[in-house]
């Protein structure tokens, strides 16, 4: 009973050709076919935002899309944001300096959210970004913390313009 | 303590792999032939289980067993989850099954569990489970559970009420005999579900080979899963490991065992492959614990001075279906009602009744959230009775610094004496109305209201009982790397729990923090411990880890003087060197003295010196130890549409000596966030048949970055004269009194309209509601 489809997908700069079920949503098939779990799982139907990733630059919940339809897509998953090297990008760093997490369950979707934002507005109000981040649900901080780091990363990312897109890679 | 020698506001040591993707959660974990569970749940609040046929799903490719009531009594040792000592008193049909026998008791109650190659076939297998049931009567509502004549949630019981007692001291009918006022109302008191992020989760791998159990868990207490899996396998501890990975937020929901977590250990052992179970959100919904109901009726004398002079009432908390761990939120709610006032005489009757709901435990503030609500909305009547400001009635309510320490006239959960050992709550109580410029409010009020505007500020105080024991345990351990390490029983859910300790030890060690590694649960290397709950871990925890690296730094000192032949005053500890203070440059690494402490060759040490380069200690708190806070709150409401902003929050919170301000400054903002959601959000709403009306987070209205302010924090430390480092607990602090002090500021928004608001959450539906009642009876 199971309808599988060959389908290729870009993470993070690599190329996958992978066989998926139809039904597999792009969630599981990232965290567990291509064994990428920094993306989570919070509700599966769309409303945590902690499955968000970029497809083709947009900011779009894993959950809700299935892996077929993500044949042929550019993604960005949290694990594409920091440099080869190791450095963090000017979004994670911004997190740890002003204690934008707590448990990070929520976290890489905040940070796939944000990164998305601050690409069109590079220096947004902190109500803007507080819009901006109604979609991600986090139980631990408040979002006291996530505010900041987001207000400044905006800063850090205006300084240097070539991080916006995040590292580059090979 | 010493002389802190880095900065208190340590970045976290959690960080770098929780941004980065590397974070390991229990569903990250992935084991080669690994299978997954899914369960098929009760549809009805109250059945007859008639039959359950198993065969369309056993026949699905994929599957590989579904389980039933008869294989728990099979495979363990009981079918019901291990009670606790105090359930262990009560009938049976209070204790939660694994799977029940033939009869379910709330919607979402696991009736058989489908083990597939993956989720996707276990949740398709389970649909094919045809289960006969036979509705039965329902009970929805903890008072109506009270009455005689009310249908039983458990066909075979007497009746619903599963524990009743008063909570009494003084003499509170001559208090109402001779008060100046008294007045009496009832309240509807709701707090929703845990929500952590993550849900829910354990992967079990039973090696048949080596007779080896290993779990996973995202929990808050990896001990009762160990003495669960020992208890129900039969197995020693010398076979069964727990150990806990990264955990996505717990707030109450991961404090207990589930017969979820046993079912998938279960099918572990008796396949002999790993097994995966992971919560999702709909599961969070309806099988997840809850804290939800309890309902109030409370009278209260005052003299003519708006002095209280006595409280009495009954409190009907919903219990659920099933007890799965004492009475701790009803006990807490009745225990926690006077707080930081002055209330001589006192007397609640509670009834604990059960529903055929999901049972209720501890969420995040465990009952304090509802006694202290009920405490605030009493001082808010008798102001506006007697025509009084909110603050100056609690001005005249709260305990003076100089009454403490303090013996309130009651016990503790535990029955030792209730006593606030330190801190001074009216101290705060100015503070926070001068930082919140409480005196000007009226004014701004009134020119608010000039421009249309309805503006109201709240106050509420609260007093929360933390650092619970009896012990967390900590091994502080160099080994031959020279690297340190913390073992720990302390449970990290997303506190900063590593980097707490690792500063904690740091200090003592004089190195830095991202040089000490912590270990959190893992029952392997930390073989006793409690659990994560009730703002106990660095009062225990943080306690043990600080003495174990003192006995290491003795140890380290004691090696050094040995070797060179000096006065232990002389060897001083800095950078992970014991060196000669007057002579650095005879000194000894933490890998040269592990390796002395090994008793490797060529290596003395004294011959009276234990082994090992390592000190273990389970610090035992001799009482609780309270921390005190004052909540001020600013809100605008719409007479319109029922909305509610906030519009500034400031608190004054004493959690005694800090250790890391900046993590307690989260753990208020987040627990002030879960205290917004009970105010004015978070309802988990079941009709009259107990059947869940709301099952996901576009209907249960989490507190989101819209709804959340900024929150105003000015720290006092007071130390506890209870431990050594002087700490109380934060992780509870922040949501308790936030009800109560949004709602008051509602009401007082609403001023002119004039308004009472007697429940939690108050949606705008309920605002407008009121409104129009308040118009037509004016």
């Amino acid at each position: 009973m199971t309808d599988t489809r060959a389908i290729a997908l870009t993470v993070n700069g690599s190329r996958h050709d992978i066989e998926v079920e139809t039904r597999l949503t792009l969630a599981d098939c990232l965290r567990h076919q291509i064994d990428l779990t920094g993306t989570h799982v919070g509700c599966e139907h769309g409303v945590c935002g902690a499955c968000t990733v970029l497809v083709d630059g947009q900011a779009v919940r894993s959950c809700l899309m299935l892996a077929v339809q993500a044949d042929g897509a550019i993604i960005t998953t949290v694990e594409g944001l920091a440099s080869e090297d190791g450095q963090l990008h000017p979004l994670q760093q911004a997190f740890h300096d002003n204690h934008g997490l707590q448990c990070g369950f929520c976290t890489p979707g905040v940070l796939m959210t944000l990164l998305e934002f601050l690409q069109h507005n590079s220096a947004p109000t902190e109500g803007e970004v507080r819009v901006a981040l109604s979609g991600n649900l986090c139980r631990c901080t408040g979002y006291q913390g996530i505010v900041a780091a987001a207000l400044d990363a905006a800063g850090r990312m205006r300084q240097e313009p070539d991080q916006i897109n995040g590292p580059k890679k090979s | 303590m010493t002389d802190r020698l880095f900065e208190p506001r340590y970045g976290r040591l959690e960080d770098a792999a929780l941004l980065t993707g590397k974070g390991r959660y229990v569903d990250d974990i992935h084991l080669p032939g690994m299978l997954e569970v899914a369960f098929v749940r009760s549809p009805h609040g109250h059945a007859h289980v008639r039959s359950i046929d198993t065969k369309a799903a056993l026949a699905l490719p994929g599957v590989l067993a579904v389980y039933t009531h008869a294989d728990v009594v099979q495979a363990l040792t009981s079918d019901h989850i291990p009670p606790d000592e105090l359930v262990e008193s009560f009938p049976t049909t209070t204790w939660p099954y694994i799977l029940p026998e033939d009869e379910v008791c709330f919607v979402g109650e696991a009736v058989a569990a489908v083990v597939a190659e993956n989720r996707y076939i276990a949740e398709d297998a389970a649909a094919l489970v045809m289960v006969d049931y036979e509705p039965l009567p329902v009970v929805s509502n903890c008072r109506e559970a009270a009455e005689p004549g009310s249908p039983t949630v458990h066909r075979h019981a007497d009746g619903n009420i599963v524990s009743q007692f008063t909570i009494e001291y003084g003499d509170v009918d001559q208090a109402f005999s001779e008060a100046a006022h008294v007045f009496s109302f009832s309240l509807n008191q709701h707090r929703g579900g845990a929500h952590s992020i993550e849900g829910r989760g354990v992967v079990a791998n039973y090696d048949a080979n080596a007779h080896q159990l290993t779990i996973w868990a995202s929990t808050q207490t990896a001990y009762k899963s160990r003495d669960a899996a020992v208890e129900l396998f039969d197995m020693d501890e010398s076979r069964v490991r727990v150990i806990v990975p990264d955990v996505g937020g717990g707030f109450g929901g991961k404090n207990t065992v589930f017969p979820e977590e046993v079912l998938t250990v279960m099918a572990s052992r008796l396949l002999s492959r790993p097994v995966k179970w992971i919560e999702d959100r709909r599961e969070h919904f309806l099988a997840c614990i809850q804290e939800r109901d309890q309902e109030w009726d409370v009278e209260v004398a005052v003299d003519a001075e708006a002095r209280v002079q006595g409280i009495r009432g009954t409190m009907y908390h919903d219990q659920g279906a099933y007890t799965l761990l004492s009475l701790h939120v009803p006990h807490n709610s009745a225990i926690a009602v006077p707080g930081p006032y002055h209330v001589p005489n006192y007397s609640i009757e509670v009834l604990v009744t059960e529903t055929n709901k999901v049972g209720t435990i501890p969420v995040r503030g465990a009952g304090y959230p509802e006694g202290n609500f009920t405490m605030e909305r009493i001082l808010d009547r008798i102001a506006q009775e007697l025509g009084m400001d909110r603050a100056e009635v609690r001005r005249r309510n709260l305990i003076p610094g100089d009454a403490i320490p303090y013996q309130m006239p009651m016990n503790t959960r535990e029955g030792t004496p209730m006593i606030y050992e330190s801190g001074d709550f009216l101290h705060c109580y100015e503070m926070a109305l001068e930082a919140s410029g409480y005196a000007d409010f009226e004014q701004r009020q009134k020119e608010a209201l000039a421009e249309g505007r309805h503006i109201g500020i709240g106050v509420a105080n609260m007093v929360k009982v933390t650092g619970r024991g009896p012990f967390e345990s900590a091994t502080v351990r160099v080994g031959r790397s020279g690297r340190v390490v913390v073992y720990t029983s302390a449970m990290a859910m997303g506190q900063g729990t590593k980097t707490t300790l690792a500063q904690i030890c740091a200090e003592q060690l004089a190195t830095e923090p991202d040089q000490i590694t912590v270990v959190t649960v893992d029952t392997a290397s930390s073989p006793i411990g409690i659990g994560a709950y009730g703002s106990r871990n660095t009062v225990n925890a943080g306690n043990s880890v600080h003495l174990a690296a003192i006995e290491v730094r003795k140890k380290a000192i004691r090696v050094a003087a040995h070797v060179f032949g000096v006065d232990e005053h002389d060897i001083e500890i800095i950078d992970g060197l014991a060196r000669i203070k007057t002579d650095p440059t005879k000194s000894l690494t933490f890998k040269d003295i592990a390796k002395a402490l090994s008793a490797a060759k060529g290596c003395p040490i004294p011959k009276d010196m234990p082994i090992g380069f390592e000190a273990t200690v389970n610090f035992r708190p001799p009482d609780v130890t309270y921390c005190n806070a004052t909540h001020v709150v600013e809100v605008e409401a719409s007479p319109e549409t029922g909305g509610v902003e906030i519009l500034r929050y400031v608190v004054v919170n004493d959690s005694g000596v800090l250790i890391n301000p900046t993590l307690v400054e989260g753990q208020l903002q987040g627990g002030i966030a879960h205290g917004i959601g009970n105010a004015l959000y978070e309802w988990m709403g079941y009709d009259e048949n107990a059947q869940p009306v709301i099952t996901n987070l576009a209907e249960y209205l989490l507190p989101t970055s819209t709804t959340v302010p900024n929150i105003e924090i000015i720290h006092v430390e007071t130390p506890s004269t209870l431990n050594p480092l002087g700490v109380k607990g934060a992780g509870e602090a922040g949501v308790i009194p936030v009800a109560g002090a949004v709602v008051s500021a509602v009401e007082n928004a609403l001023g002119p309209i004039g308004i009472w608001i007697g429940e939690a959450p108050i949606a705008p539906v309920r605002i407008i509601e009121l409104i129009e009642e308040s118009k037509a009876s004016p």
